[in-house]
């Protein structure tokens, strides 16, 4: 038996072709919502796999360190170190803000780390260019997607800092690079005050009758000491010796230090769950309204198509072509639409649109094939308009009078 | 193949319910034998357009009694479930204007019944070919509807009307979009593919030109046949 659709499909190959086009880009734009949304888990993923912690320690009571500011004394690691199945602690902060070069500036996540050496807790786990950080100021290590290069000097805050490596995939939840400074810049940085603001600060202390005592010489001194340094980190990141449960270890250090623990799944849970979730439900609407066009489009096109062939078709039903012969010309013209749709979209996406796309976008084989799928759903739900319209076609018609 | 041409008794078709009823076909009685060619002639709204569409099973009579080949297919009810498939196998049908499927060429446009029929597509091809050969458009074989003249059009139209060997075919104004040399072949043809195959053709026409080509002519008017001996005159 010929295959009427396809027959159709090469003798108006031209109309089909340049549709399924338009059609594609929709597509294109449908997978590129879907990859920004497995980028934003990535770069959730990514950002707990490149801490290497196994547990996160933060204020209590808080979601810290990414969901929610967290602020814990930068010497609670120590006690934490002495837990049993704690093999390693690190102080962190994290910080998101615009760091400058020059002229133009960057929204980065200015990461604090602490000294030691590779392989420690939130250290990048690797670098493309350079070296790590060996001093214990103004060296920075920054994510490629930043475009800074080796040597430029940046300006954080008031500091600068020296770029002395280069490494990749190191992002924020929300996709801005990171950059890695010393813990006691990071921490600085974090509480800097202008001058003005310091002396304000110190006047209204000696102001203060409680702090400025004649009686109790270098109170005042003391006090204002104390607040000038910042004592506090955002998290402390813990590595587990091999053998030991996390969720253990975590109600220990829940137990002792009376602070919050979250552990891998845990923190998982709060950046793809919590984090992201508002932006999972847009780009989840966004899909839902764009798999509801494409389909109208489908739909439209394909009944205006069928509407084109009345007469064909009555004559075709004259002649004795059974319903479903009928029914199968238009659903494989709108398969055919579909797939051409799909390829052209499989390939916009891939190819140009998430290379220019600012954001992380992860395209995985099997999203191209439930998307694959959900398009020949589509294009079947959408011709069964024109297949009804189809089946409608009196015979008659063919004869006239 | 052939049999007995179509026998059509007191057939009647009715239009609507109670006052607003209308009798389209008061009780029509038709004979052609296989072979021959007959003309069906009528005024606009004398009931030619039921007629054909009963008898071309597109739509129920309300009575009478229809005979195609050896088989009763209507009395007073049909007689045959699947109408679809009586249509392709026992019935062809040629239209005023050829309504080819445009997006098949000239020789799967004519194959394209057999192979609805079940036939296998080198059969039928095959078989399609040898009709255009006998209609004189195998050189257009694998040319498009739309590179043909309407002579041509017509042509590979009444050979997918002959393709299935049906023992009636039904021809709805054949000749109306062809100038008179183009209609009296279009004419002659049938006449030559009615003896070949044994068909039996009814054609329906205004066209005055051809009447006088037809040796049988069934006049319809107010819904009622009426047989008159034409002039049979020779084409050539």
């Amino acid at each position: 038996m010929i295959s009427l659709a396809g027959r159709d499909i090469m003798h108006a190959w031209g109309k089909f072709v340049f549709t399924g086009m338009g059609l594609g880009l929709l597509i294109g734009v449908t997978l590129s919502m879907a990859g920004i949304y497995r980028g934003m888990v990535d770069d959730g993923k990514a950002l707990l796999d490149n801490s290497g912690a196994d547990l996160w320690v933060v204020q209590k009571d808080t979601l810290g360190p990414y969901a929610e500011p967290s602020s814990i004394y930068d010497d609670v690691w120590r006690a934490i170190r002495g837990i049993p199945g704690v093999v390693q602690t690190a102080n962190v902060t994290y910080l998101t803000m615009q760091v400058r070069q020059g002229e133009r500036d960057v929204r980065t996540l200015v990461t604090g780390v602490t000294a030691g050496a590779p392989g420690t807790l939130g250290w990048p786990p690797y670098l493309v260019a350079g070296r790590q950080i060996t001093r214990g100021h103004y060296e920075a290590v920054a994510d490629i997607a930043t475009h800074f290069k080796l040597g430029d000097r940046l300006q954080i805050r008031r500091n600068h800092y020296t770029v002395v490596g280069l490494t990749r995939r190191m992002v924020s939840s929300g996709g801005d690079p990171m950059i890695f400074i010393p813990l006691k810049d990071a921490q600085e940085s974090q509480f800097l005050k202008d001058n003005d603001a310091i002396r304000q600060q110190r006047r209204r202390t000696a102001e203060n009758p409680a702090f400025n005592r004649p009686q109790v010489p270098g109170l005042l001194d003391s006090v204002i000491d104390s607040q000038s340094i910042n004592p506090y980190v955002n998290a402390v990141l813990v590595q587990l010796e091999a053998g030991y449960n996390a969720a253990d270890v975590a109600d220990s250090i829940r137990r002792w230090k009376r602070l919050t623990v979250y552990t891998r799944n845990q923190m998982e849970e709060i950046l793809i769950g919590k984090l992201i979730a508002t932006s999972a439900k847009q780009i989840g609407m966004f899909l839902v309204i764009l798999s509801t066009v494409s389909a109208a489009i489908v739909a439209f096109i394909i009944y205006t198509l069928t509407l084109g062939k009345i007469r064909e078709i009555a004559v075709l039903k004259l002649i004795g072509t059974r319903n479903r012969t009928i029914a199968g010309l238009i659903m494989q013209q709108s398969i055919a639409l579909g797939i051409i749709g799909f390829v052209v979209g499989k390939i916009s996406a891939t190819l140009l649109m998430a290379p220019i796309f600012p954001k992380h976008v992860l395209l995985e084989p099997l999203d191209s094939v439930m998307g694959f799928a959900a398009v020949v759903l589509i294009c079947i739900l959408a011709s069964l308009i024109a297949i009804r319209a189809a089946l409608k076609v009196d015979p008659a018609e063919a004869i006239g009078g | 193949m052939g049999g007995k041409g179509i026998h059509i008794e007191g057939l009647k078709k009715r239009y609507g319910k109670g006052d607003t009823a209308v009798d389209a076909l008061k009780g029509v009685d038709m004979q052609v034998e296989p072979g021959e060619v007959v003309g069906l002639v009528g005024p606009s709204g004398s009931g030619k357009s039921t007629l054909l569409k009963c008898l071309g099973a597109v739509i129920e009579p309300t009575a009478g009694r229809m005979i195609l080949g050896n088989e009763t297919i209507y009395d007073d009810g049909w007689k045959v479930r699947d109408l679809r498939a009586l249509r392709r196998d026992k019935i062809g049908f040629v239209f005023q204007a050829p309504y080819l499927i445009p997006f098949l060429n000239v020789t799967d446009n004519v194959a394209l019944l057999p192979m609805l029929a079940g036939v296998k597509n080198g059969e039928a091809r095959k078989r399609a070919i040898e009709l255009l050969k006998s209609l004189d458009v195998e050189s257009r074989a694998r040319a498009m509807p739309s590179q043909l003249s309407g002579g041509e059009q017509q042509r590979v139209a009444i050979a997918r009307g002959l393709v299935n060997r049906p023992p009636v075919i039904l021809a709805d104004e054949p000749t109306a979009p062809l100038d008179s040399e183009r209609a009296l072949a279009v004419i002659r043809m049938l006449n030559d593919m009615a003896r070949k195959f044994e068909t039996a053709i009814i054609v329906v026409t205004h066209d005055e030109k051809i009447i006088p080509t037809f040796k049988r002519i069934y006049h319809i008017r107010d819904g009622v046949t009426y047989e008159e001996a034409g002039e049979g005159r020779n084409f050539t």
